[in-house]
């Protein structure tokens, strides 16, 4: 239950669905939720472009289809370039008159390692070279389709398969790598955060990134129970309280300007997100300080920067 | 008749490729592949061709990029050599899983270590199985002429299939020849804009590129397998019917005083040109030798081989790239499947020579003849030997 939470019926929203019910995800999976959010968010007008990991898998075995608009998946890595093929074909058929004009939105999809690890390389390509599409990282915190192995979006001190908490090494050494901040290095026109816990700033988000012109990066923290050890119905919560310890804060970076989408006078203890997760166990009070430092450091950071707009 | 132009083969690929209306190019340059993409990003910034190109930060890329654009409907045009299509090898297999109709000229070249830029066939070996068309051709007409037919063949709803041109890098890449240039009407009647049968598009939403469980993926292979092999009638068809346009026909498999020969080098790639020199200063000197030339790589033309071979006693198979620690030659394990089943069949002596560019001259030619004849006359059924190395 989600406590002092009132139900509402979103009416601006669509009630149709184009990610189908029906695909494989675990219960509680917000990656999934995310998908569904991001296409309800443009409607029928789109083309995917999808990563292999957890949504494609889920969504895809022959001869089954979850997808009621144009899928294409084709690799690991190289989701962006794919989109990127995508967006230009589309274009030159346009103006050679081969296709009729009208708009339709290319979206690529990957997860976390599809983006800060392996795609990183074909990612930086397609924003360098400014494709008008929207690239959209569903960030669940490790490899999940494969295991729950390490990625370099995995935060510090979570235990995976491949940075398991053992004696001798407290799980993940390593911060959360800055996917959105890497993106808004290459000065596209606009990088967002967004959660699914949050489905209407989400949505105004996706909708902002296919209006702009040029490439956008949406990153949307996806709460992944099988790969976080958390209790499925628990997912919603999660993702609040990752914005709202400061975790994963939610802002926008319109044409270089920082805009915290919310701001807390007050963080929420760390702890509090923490404790929800098996994959937190084994952490120490000391090591939990130490994220807590760090969260607030660079929480300042930010909210520094969304006042001074660069 | 078309002008004759002398220019560099490369140049003449990216002229074809502009003659085809290519939508979208996208490629990385590597050594000795680059002249054609320096010369189709100027046609394009000049104008002369209106389509998308992309010089894009890998040849990973470069690919992925021509999947999605030709999954859209849109002709789409790639091409590298050796590292880069290393690099690119994993997106070689999706392309053509997902059955889409790319072109793309591999400029052959070694594939590193030792790091080398020079000549052989090691590159495209690697990627034999990809499930693509592969052409070797012999000169810069037949690079010109394959970009034409091979998106005319690999467009075709009965084939759509990917296609590599295979030409010798610098051999044929880099050297000035005399091209014949198809009237551009011809070109556009030959090669009207493709037509996909799917294309990714909303207003009729498919899925491309789902995975498959044990239970069907055997089932999607074996389609694959079958629509390659039943390619070949289609190909014979468009030679035929460019043979009548230009005057230029092509066969899978060519052959030089082959009929009567006892002995026959079989050869691949531009290496041929200089086999047929030899074999007609063998022939000058009264020996019973002949050459074929395999033109057609994938699907492999078991019939028109046999056809050609298996009158003689010989064969003399010149690879150009090591199946290292295997049989023999890529050419030569083909030549000896196919003609493997047959109760009288010659014996095939395989040489791998030119590796990583070393010069092949007639004489080399001879000296191998001379030595496969002895050696097989002496009772030897696995003649094998990598030709003028120092030990
Ligand atoms: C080149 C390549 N390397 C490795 C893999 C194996 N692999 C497939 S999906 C995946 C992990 C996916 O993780 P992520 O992108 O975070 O997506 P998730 O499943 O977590 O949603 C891996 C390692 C692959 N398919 N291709
Ligand atoms: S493993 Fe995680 S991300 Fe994957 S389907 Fe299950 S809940 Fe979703
Ligand atoms: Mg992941």
């Amino acid at each position: 239950m989600i406590e002092n939470l009132n139900v509402f019926a979103v009416r601006t929203l669509t009630q149709k669905e184009y990610f189908a019910p029906g695909h494989r995800s675990c219960q509680g999976c917000a990656e999934a939720l995310a998908v569904r959010l991001v296409c309800k968010a443009l409607g029928r007008n789109i083309i995917i472009a999808a990563a292999t990991g957890c949504m494609e898998i889920v969504s895809s075995p022959l001869p089954y289809t979850s997808w009621r608009v144009p899928w294409f998946h084709c690799a690991f890595e190289n989701t962006a370039a794919v989109a990127s093929g995508i967006e230009v074909g589309l274009k030159v058929l346009m103006r050679k008159g081969r296709i009729p004009k009208k708009k339709i939105v290319t979206i690529a999809m990957a997860g976390d390692g599809g983006t800060a690890d392996i795609g990183l390389q074909a990612l930086s390509g397609a924003l360098e070279r400014g494709h008008d599409f929207i690239y959209v990282c569903t960030d669940n915190e490790a490899y999940m389709n494969t295991g729950i192995q390490r990625s370099s979006s995995t935060p510090f001190g979570a235990s995976t398969t491949t940075s398991p908490a053992g004696k001798m090494k407290p799980g993940q050494i390593t911060w959360k790598k800055n996917m959105a901040a890497i993106a808004a290095a290459h000065s596209i026109p606009y990088v967002a955060t967004a959660c699914p816990s949050y489905p209407l700033d989400l949505i105004q988000k996706v909708r902002k990134a296919a209006d702009i012109p040029g490439a956008a990066y949406i990153h949307i923290l996806s709460v992944c129970p099988t790969g976080w050890r958390s209790a499925p119905d628990q997912s919603i919560k999660l993702g609040r309280l990752a914005v709202e310890t400061g975790t994963f804060p939610l802002y926008e970076v319109e044409r270089g300007k920082y805009h915290l989408s919310i701001d807390f006078p007050k963080l929420k203890p760390i702890k509090e997100y923490l404790r929800l997760q098996g994959r937190f166990r084994h952490l120490t009070d000391e090591m939990i300080e130490e994220i807590q430092d760090r969260i607030q450091r660079d929480y300042e950071i930010l909210r520094e920067r969304s006042k001074r707009g660069f | 008749m078309g002008k004759r132009v002398g220019m560099e083969v490369s140049i003449a690929a990216a002229e074809a490729v502009k003659q085809a209306n290519v939508d979208v190019i996208s490629a990385y340059p590597i050594t000795p592949q680059t002249h054609i993409v320096e010369h189709l990003s100027e046609i394009v910034a000049n104008g002369e061709l209106d389509a998308e190109f992309f010089c894009v930060e890998s040849e990973h890329s470069a690919m992925s990029i021509c999947i999605g654009s030709e999954a859209t409907g849109a002709r789409s045009f790639t091409c590298t050599s050796a590292q880069g299509l290393a690099l690119m090898a994993e997106m070689t297999y999706i392309a053509s899983g997902l059955r889409l109709p790319i072109l793309m000229i591999v400029a052959n070249r070694t594939l590193s270590a030792p790091l080398s830029i020079w000549n052989d066939h090691s590159d495209t070996m690697m990627i034999r199985d990809c499930g693509w068309i592969q052409f070797f051709v012999e000169n810069g007409q037949e690079v010109y002429d394959h970009v034409f037919i091979s998106y005319r063949v690999g467009e075709d709803r009965s084939v759509l299939f990917p296609t590599i041109i295979n030409m010798d890098g610098f051999i044929l890449s880099h050297v000035i020849e005399p091209i014949e240039l198809i009237d551009q009407e011809k070109v556009d009647k030959f090669l009207p804009p493709y037509q996909p049968l799917y294309r990714l598009h909303p207003d009729q939403p498919v899925t491309m590129g789902a995975f498959a469980l044990p239970a069907i993926f055997a089932e999607t292979k074996k389609a694959q397998e079958v629509a390659l092999r039943a390619s070949l009638p289609k190909i014979l068809e468009v030679w035929k019917e460019f043979g009548d346009l230009t005057g230029r026909y092509y066969h899978p498999v060519e052959t030089y005083k082959a009929e009567d020969a006892e002995t026959l080098l079989v050869t691949m790639g531009s290496i041929g040109e200089t086999a047929s020199v030899a074999v007609d200063r063998m022939r000058e000197e009264g020996r019973s030798v002949g050459l074929v030339k395999i033109r057609l790589w994938r699907p492999f033309p078991f019939e028109a081989l046999k056809q050609a071979t298996l009158h003689a006693k010989n064969l003399v198979v010149i690879d150009r790239a090591v199946s290292v620690g295997g049989p023999g030659g890529p050419v030569a394990s083909e030549v000896k499947a196919a003609i493997y089943g047959e109760p009288l069949r010659p014996t095939v002596y395989n040489f791998i020579a030119g590796i990583s560019g070393r010069d092949v001259a007639p004489f080399d030619f001879i000296k191998m003849v001379d030595k496969a004849e002895i050696e097989i006359e002496e009772g030897k059924k696995d003649g094998y030997e990598l030709y003028g190395v120092r030990e």
